[in-house]
């Protein structure tokens, strides 16, 4: 911390508060004042929680330079490591290493563990299955009463759904499932709540990995029931992997599902090529295009420099923390021209770093492309006349959370 | 155009897939990159880079 201080101690003394507060009048667009930080230079300094002043990331090319550079590590135990709270920093030596806090070899030992169900022709084979739970829920929708309120009955289902499918939980243990896998994504959850809902998943999934060893199957908790068998990991770090899978994907599909719809709605003639087109690719490429335009992950993907980089004129010294933020990244207009406006048909909108990128990209950034691909396209194909059913001031947004979104989306038809 | 990819680097991102499934296919067991052709015909170039471009390990080199 001295180091930071002293070597530029002008920078550090003007750094503004991070993480900054979107506008209500814009809502889709990253905060204000990360874009003003973006519009003077790709990378400057922040003040977080605990008074360090990291470098914040905010150019496209800087971002993906140091998603990609070995000397940038994601092991949160470095004393420059610029955490996300006071509660990260507590956990920080309990935490086991996995995915997210292991770099180099130790990380593709975890990463392939997980890697097996979400490769793109697994994810292929499971499309039949999401265009189902998609046509059942929007049955329900159709036969039920409007306005409808789709963030329950659309985009938490659909997702969760799904990843109950891919882990292998029996159909039978769906309700619990879907209750304690949403308390996260409840508004007004307490920390007590979402404790609970933390422990009793994980062991449910603890069971669940004990249950597969005895009888595989083709699933993902059967993966890792397998690993278990074979003495590479125990039961307890195999539903600590299979909780991480779940959380990471089903949250953010939830609400990309969620945001993304209300986006196609305040830009109709966007949503009518997406409604009136049979062809795949112009679909992907609209998913692409929303992925960029909300890249909803905020807050920050956190690092830290293990050596002296020169980036930008700038040298990030050994030991500085670094935080690259994806949503101004997506937003780089020397990458994306015109970056606030939402157009399905952008022609490089599959280069959004809506995934991140490097050795950390999401591992289940295939499966979120074909739900997004199924639930949008057949949403505004069987509901064409889908209306928001109120005001976009009256939308409550997820500005609390680690992955934006909304809370609610009343729709009418 | 010659074609080679880097297993040990590989993190199963099943970019190249998405990109060239005619040139690029991912191991069953863990997702780690195949190369099916590393000398890809031209009407497979542009597919080619594009997911060099998107691997995001860097694991897919290119020799024009």
């Amino acid at each position: 911390m001295s180091d930071t201080l002293t070597s530029d101690p002008q920078a550090a003394a003007a750094a503004p508060e991070y993480p900054m507060e979107r506008s209500g009048r814009c809502p889709f667009a990253p905060p204000p004042e990360v874009m003003e930080l973006a519009a003077v230079a790709p990378l400057s300094r922040v003040r977080i929680w605990d008074g360090s002043t990291p470098w914040l990331i905010t150019g496209y090319d800087e971002a993906r330079a140091l998603f990609a550079d070995s000397r940038v590590s994601v092991d949160d135990r470095m004393p420059g490591f610029p955490h996300w709270n006071e509660a990260m920093l507590a956990m920080v030596n309990k935490r086991p290493r996995s995915v997210f806090n292991a770099d180099a070899e130790e990380h593709t030992f975890y990463r392939r563990m997980l890697s097996k169900p979400f490769t793109f022709k697994r994810v292929e084979g499971l499309r039949p299955a999401i265009q189902k739970i998609t046509d059942d829920h929007i049955d329900a929708i159709l036969a039920g009463p409007k306005p409808a309120e789709l963030v329950s009955a659309l985009a938490l289902p659909v997702p969760s759904l799904v990843i109950c499918e891919m882990l292998g939980v029996p159909y039978e243990d769906h309700g619990f499932f879907q209750e304690h896998a949403n308390v996260g994504l409840a508004r007004y959850a307490t920390a007590e709540d979402n404790m609970k809902g933390v422990m009793s998943l994980g062991k449910y999934l603890g069971n669940l990995v004990e249950a597969k060893m005895q009888n595989p199957a083709e699933d993902a908790v059967s993966d890792l029931a397998e690993r278990v068998s074979a003495g590479e990991i125990t039961v307890k770090e195999a539903s600590q992997l299979a909780s991480g899978l779940l959380i990471a994907g089903h949250e953010t599909t939830a609400n990309m599902i969620g945001i993304g719809v209300l986006a196609l709605l305040e830009n109709p003639e966007q949503l009518a090529i997406v409604r009136d087109t049979d062809d795949p690719k112009v679909v992907a490429g609209a998913v692409e295009e929303l992925l960029r335009y909300l890249s909803i992950i905020q807050n920050g993907q956190r690092r830290a420099a293990t050596e002296d980089i020169e980036i930008a004129g700038h040298t990030i010294k050994a030991g500085e923390g670094i935080i690259i933020d994806l949503s101004p990244a997506d937003w780089d207009p020397k990458k994306f021209p015109e970056p606030d406006h939402l157009d399905v048909q952008r022609d490089n909108a599959d280069q959004n770093l809506a995934f991140g990128y490097g050795r950390h990209q999401c591992v289940g950034q295939q499966l979120a492309r074909a739900e997004l691909q199924i639930v949008f396209s057949t949403l505004l194909r069987r509901i064409p006349t889908l209306a928001l059913a109120t005001s976009i001031e009256e939308i409550p947004f997820k500005n609390d959370k680690l992955a934006y979104g909304v809370y609610e989306l009343p729709v009418t038809w | 155009m010659k074609v080679t990819v880097d297993q040990d680097k590989c993190v199963s991102s099943g970019q190249c897939v998405l990109n060239a499934a005619q040139v690029f296919d991912q191991r069953d067991s863990d997702g780690v990159v195949v190369l099916l052709d590393n000398d890809p015909p031209a009407d497979q170039a542009d597919n080619v880079r594009r997911a060099a471009t998107a691997c995001p390990a860097q694991a897919i080199h290119v020799e024009e």
